[in-house]
């Protein structure tokens, strides 16, 4: 019960850093909410649906914005997608980079745009590190016999 | 201003048949432009009307004048057409002027030019004429002395011939003649001199010559040197040299005494003369030449003297033959002339000369200074007798012609006035020019400032709709950190973060709807809508607020309020939040009331409400009288309003809304600026409560856009109460269209009334305006309702056997005031019929709780207020169902919507997949039966009819095909029926919403879900479903 009571509180620690970095908001907890008997792997499948569905649009935009002639109306549309599939997880800083690329965007201003998606991949990278360590966490919580604490 | 110059001109031309001549200067001006356009060749009129005008002078000139006017009246209509086709564009008018102008002025000068040429012509006409007549006057004078002189010498002739050669011996000697001829020599006053010659043949000569005792002499010499003045010179003369015949004189007057002797025919001119005058019998003149011994002009005036009478019809050879002599007369021209010019007056004006023309082109000047003027002259012919000879006068004026004065001035006057007029064209003209100029910079201003009004209110709208996004993300962050673990200092600091956060989202909104206002882009939406269930909203947005601070809050709608009107239900609903929150904002204790009435109910009733006392009211403490609110209003006195209010005969409802409070009311003097936007009563209010100051103005405004009203009565410290009244149409009556909606909003009260129907309740209630509202709140789900003012009289009441009385409902006050009674209450009604329910009203869950703490026993279920049907009925489904939970109406959002959600088959669309999970998820938590599609298409191919849908979420943006776009489909689609299409969107942005409303979308939710927010939207559609056990 001591590894899982560490590992509970490690657990804790580990949301409450996220939260405080503003990795997260309050959308993941309420996707971790949603998650229950009936599907005990919900957050992580969504989140990993997410992390692909970034990659695709990372990859499309880096595409589009390689190309001589921009088309930042398509670009937009990406931006868009991503944006709401990142308040949709929660995913904050995430999305509080995708305003900013969607302002690129209508600006049509290319430099900003680049710089918004290295952003976007950087953030994405290291939202993925720190989900898949929670996951790990959590799993390992349950290997221990112990539950995963509700959020607040 | 230019077409109003011209449109005035017009009503001038149109009168001026009538009216005359109009002074105005414009009309004047006019007049003058078009006929100098249209008769040029009338000019004259033209010229001779000014000077008439000028002199004011009528008669004859002035009907000439009108008959031109008609004349020109057709041209000048045309002009006048032309004229208005010639300012569709400026610049061609522009031009257009300033040519007339310049022909006019130019036109004008020739005109004047020629009145200068024609009076200056005819003064000197008539100077001519002058001279003329004196020139012959003189002549003929002249003529005339001449003539009596010329019969004088000729007498004299006569004379001789009778006494010299009819005589023998002769009766005259040179003495005889020359004191003869001295004697009458007054007669002759013309002649100087007067000499006999007597003809001499050459066989005669010695004869004569001794007869006289001196030789003939010659006459070339004497002539050669005529100035000579010594008598002696014509001893010295040569005798003449021999001729065929001689003229020697004998016989002179004294003064010529000199010439006794001369041959006559020896000087080449008077043998000229002699011979000449022997030939015709008639009076000869020579040559002027100057006399001898005065220097002076003149002429020899030679007759012959016959011997014997001759015919009249003699010819020349005979006459020759029968000459005896001849007698000569020295005329002295210059004197003669003199002497006549004296005698006349205007000797001094004119200058006369005369001529001996008989050589024509060596006129010998016979008097006058010869000096050569180009001047004027006047020739008059002279006959002095001799038909040889001719002589001529000139007369010429001593001065030169005068200046022209009269013609100049006439002149220059004309001019002076034809530029004046023109200057006041073209000042008028420029005048107008700059005016419009001026219109048109105005205009360009104008558009400006309504630009610049466009931009400020764009400007507005995009900052309020940028600072309302991060104030979103800014209140989240809030909410969530409130979820957290906090010390009660730091909760304290983020509600008064949130506070603030929520306050100046509300005002954002405020300020948003403000500068719609100002841009007049409020347009009020015309569709059906529940009265009540907005009021229901009102009051479940304020009840929180109440609560919290311990005020009764009420609503109650007349019954003679239509179900559904149709008017703009947003904004209504904006109205009464407004006035609520201001309510409950400056009310510590008491009640807030908001009733809704007919204006017609309310006229009724006028007079009867005025008696009512201050104790008759919710809370039992005094009020301000609503009914002075709305005295002034025009819709209460007819005679001075247009729109009488007369719903029976239109489907027009008038509806009176007042919101009653026992705040702290506003001060006197700022009652009158209430209304104006951003004037608080005084800064320290809005440190105190916050706010803007701009509700009330909106609230004017929107009140205005409904045909309504708005107008307050407040006493300080006792409380306020605004009123304000709207003209809505009536929703039952045409109902033809948009039925869907109508059976939507119908169902809405059916579902919640159907349970209920034919039930009857009784209400426990001393205040009969606390009664009046619970009534109406009970009666709303078809329960009938008796009213009774104590516990006692409701026993009575329940056991009274005809009446089966299902539910009572005591006022919490009634129920505290003393417990035992309400424990016999209890016993009694359980005695008398179980089934009865008992429920408190309460006004808050707190004292309510306490009051349970005390009571012991059985506890009533409290509903707390304020009632509200739906809240009512929920109460009354759980103790009905037997369910005694927790019968507050305080839920938690996420239980109600378990309650409205469950079981119900939901289709999400969207196109992202993530989302999609989410929000099926989320809505799958509240046992919802979930189906998602990923596209417009699909949504439209899954809710074609007939489906089991019971609502549809739909993302906006999509690919391919956009929400709006799908939810249109449809919506086409749809015969019966109506699925509500909830819109999910990021931002949640008032143009969103309205784009909503028209595709036929029913509302829209956040995206990711909020539950509150979910709750709220859902609510409006989907009915608790009965079935759903908590």
């Amino acid at each position: 019960m001591d590894v899982l009571s560490q590992l509970q509180r490690q657990l804790a620690d580990f949301l409450a850093s996220l939260y405080r970095e503003g990795f997260v908001d309050d959308q993941f907890t309420q996707l971790q909410k949603l998650q229950d008997e009936s599907s005990p792997d919900f957050v992580m499948e969504v989140v990993s649906l997410f992390f692909e569905d970034c990659e695709k649009l990372v990859n499309n935009m880096a595409k589009v914005l390689e190309q001589q002639v921009v088309d930042f109306k398509q670009v937009d549309s990406h931006v868009h997608q991503l944006k709401g599939s990142s308040s949709s997880i929660g995913a904050a800083r995430i999305r509080n980079v995708c305003i900013a690329f969607k302002t690129f965007c209508e600006a049509q201003n290319r430099e900003g745009c680049l710089r918004c998606l290295q952003q976007v991949n950087h953030e994405h990278a290291q939202l993925k590190a720190n989900l898949q360590s929670l996951f790990t966490l959590e799993r390992q919580i349950v290997a221990a016999g112990g539950t995963v604490p509700a959020m607040q | 201003m230019f077409l109003d110059v011209s449109c005035l001109l017009l009503f001038w031309m149109s009168l001026h048949h009538v009216f005359g001549f109009g002074l105005k200067a414009g009309h004047l001006l006019w007049r003058l432009c078009c006929w100098i356009v249209s008769v040029v060749s009338m000019n004259w009129f033209i010229n001779g009307g000014i000077l008439e005008t000028k002199a004011g002078m009528l008669g004859d000139g002035g009907k000439m004048w009108l008959k031109c006017l008609e004349k020109v009246s057709g041209n000048s209509c045309k002009i006048h057409h032309l004229y208005y086709q010639y300012i569709g564009s400026m610049r061609i008018r522009k031009t257009w002027w300033r040519k007339l102008l310049v022909a006019w002025i130019v036109g004008w000068i020739a005109v004047s030019v020629w009145i200068f040429w024609y009076m200056s012509s005819q003064a000197f006409e008539k100077r001519k004429e002058t001279l003329a007549s004196m020139c012959d006057e003189r002549a003929r004078m002249l003529q005339d002395q001449f003539n009596v002189s010329m019969n004088h010498v000729q007498a004299m002739s006569i004379l001789i011939s009778t006494f010299h050669h009819g005589k023998n011996p002769s009766a005259i000697d040179q003495r005889t003649f020359a004191r003869y001829t001295e004697r009458t020599a007054f007669e002759r006053p013309l002649t100087s001199g007067v000499a006999y010659a007597v003809r001499v043949l050459h066989s005669e000569r010695e004869q004569f010559e001794n007869q006289q005792g001196w030789t003939i002499k010659r006459m070339d010499t004497f002539e050669q040197s005529p100035v000579q003045k010594d008598d002696s010179v014509a001893e010295a003369l040569e005798p003449s040299p021999i001729q065929e015949e001689y003229a020697p004189v004998i016989f002179a007057q004294d003064t010529v005494a000199h010439v006794v002797s001369l041959d006559m025919l020896s000087g080449t001119e008077d043998r000229e003369n002699v011979l000449r005058a022997r030939a015709s019998g008639k009076g000869v003149l020579t040559a002027p030449f100057r006399l001898l011994k005065t220097n002076r002009l003149g002429v020899i005036l030679t007759f012959a003297v016959y011997k014997t009478d001759l015919p009249s019809n003699a010819m020349p050879s005979e006459r020759i033959q029968a000459t005896d002599g001849y007698i000569g007369g020295i005329f002295d021209i210059e004197s003669l002339v003199e002497k006549l010019l004296q005698q006349l007056a205007s000797k001094q004006t004119i200058l006369v000369n005369v001529y001996d023309i008989t050589n024509q082109s060596h006129p010998i000047s016979m008097y006058g200074s010869n000096v050569s003027d180009d001047g004027l002259e006047h020739v008059s012919a002279l006959n002095f007798g001799d038909p040889f000879r001719k002589h001529e006068m000139r007369c010429r004026f001593k001065q030169k012609p005068p200046w022209p004065w009269l013609a100049i001035t006439t002149s220059i006057g004309i001019l002076v006035i034809v530029l004046l007029i023109g200057y006041i064209f073209h000042a008028t003209m420029n005048r107008i020019a700059k005016v419009e100029d001026d219109c048109h910079k105005m205009e360009e201003l104008k558009k400006r400032a309504e630009a610049a009004d466009v931009a400020k209110s764009q400007f507005l709208a995009t900052v309020s709709h940028e600072i309302r996004t991060p104030m979103n993300g800014v209140l989240g962050m809030l909410q969530m950190l409130m979820d957290t673990e906090l010390d009660a200092t730091q909760q304290d600091y983020v509600r008064t973060a949130q506070d603030s956060g929520k306050a100046l989202v509300s005002l954002i909104n405020e300020v948003l709807d403000q500068a719609k206002i100002e841009s007049g882009k409020i347009e009020l939406e015309a569709m059906q809508f529940d009265l009540r269930a907005i009021m229901d909203e009102v009051l479940a947005l304020f009840s929180g607020k109440a609560h919290e601070k311990g005020v009764e809050l009420a609503v109650y709608v007349s019954d003679g309020v239509p179900e559904i009107v149709i008017g703009d239900p947003g904004r209504f609903r904006q109205i009464i939040t407004n006035l609520m929150g201001n309510s409950i904002k400056f009310t510590k204790k008491g009640h807030i009331f908001l009733t809704v009435h007919l204006v017609e109910e309310v006229m009724d009733s006028i007079d009867v409400e005025t008696e009512s006392s201050s104790q008759n009211t919710l809370s039992g403490l005094p009020v301000a009288d609503g009914s002075r609110s709305w005295v002034g209003f025009k819709i209460f006195n007819p005679e001075g309003s247009s729109h009488t209010p007369s719903p029976s005969s239109s489907d027009l409802v008038n509806i009176i809304v007042s919101v009653e409070d026992t705040g702290e009311g506003i001060p006197l003097e700022a009652q009158p600026r209430v209304f104006t936007p951003f004037m608080q009563v005084d800064p320290s209010i809005s440190r105190k409560y916050g706010g803007t100051g701009i509700g009330l103005s909106i609230s004017k405004c929107l009140v205005g856009l409904m045909n309504g009203e708005i107008g307050f009565v407040s006493i300080p410290d006792i409380g306020s109460t605004f009123t304000f009244t709207a003209v809505f149409s009536n929703g039952c009556c045409n109902s033809n269209d948009s039925k869907p909606q109508k059976q939507r909003l119908k169902n809405q009260s059916n579902t919640m009334s159907s349970r209920f129907q034919g039930m009857t309740a009784l209400v426990v209630d001393p205040k009969p305006v606390r009664a009046k509202v619970s009534r109406y709140q009970i009666q709303r789900l078809g329960i009938h309702v008796e009213l009774v003012l104590d516990l006692n009289q409701g026993l009575s009441s329940i056991s009274n056997e005809n009446k089966a009385v299902n539910m009572v409902f005591v006022e919490q006050e009634v129920w505290d005031r003393d417990s035992s009674i309400s424990a016999l209450f209890i016993y009694k009604l359980q005695q008398i019929d179980p089934v009865t329910k008992l429920f408190l009203l309460g006004n808050s869950l707190s004292s309510s709780r306490t009051n349970t703490a005390t009571s012991g026993f059985y506890t009533p279920s409290v509903i707390t207020k304020p009632l509200k049907a739906s809240m009512l009925s929920a109460s009354l489904q759980r103790a009905m169902g037997g369910n005694k939970g927790n019968p507050c109406n305080g839920e938690h959002p996420s239980l109600s919507l378990r309650n409205l959600l469950a079981g119900r088959k939901i289709l999400i669309v969207d196109d992202n997949k993530v989302n999609l999970i989410v929000a099926a998820a989320a809505l799958k938590k509240y046992g919802a039966d979930v189906v998602c599609a990923d596209s417009g298409q699909k949504a439209i191919k899954l809710l074609k009819p007939p489906h089991k849908f019971d609502a549809c979420f739909m993302d906006i943006q999509m690919p391919e095909m956009d929400g709006f776009e799908a939810t249109r489909i449809i919506r086409d689609m749809e015969s019966n029926g109506h699925i509500p299409i909830l819109a999910m969107t990021a931002d949640v942005i008032q143009a969103t919403y309205e784009e909503c409303q028209r595709c036929g979308m029913d509302g829209y939710v956040s995206k990711p879900f909020e539950a509150e927010q979910l709750y709220q939207e859902v609510s409006r559609f989907l009915q608790p479903t009965s079935s759903v056990n908590l």
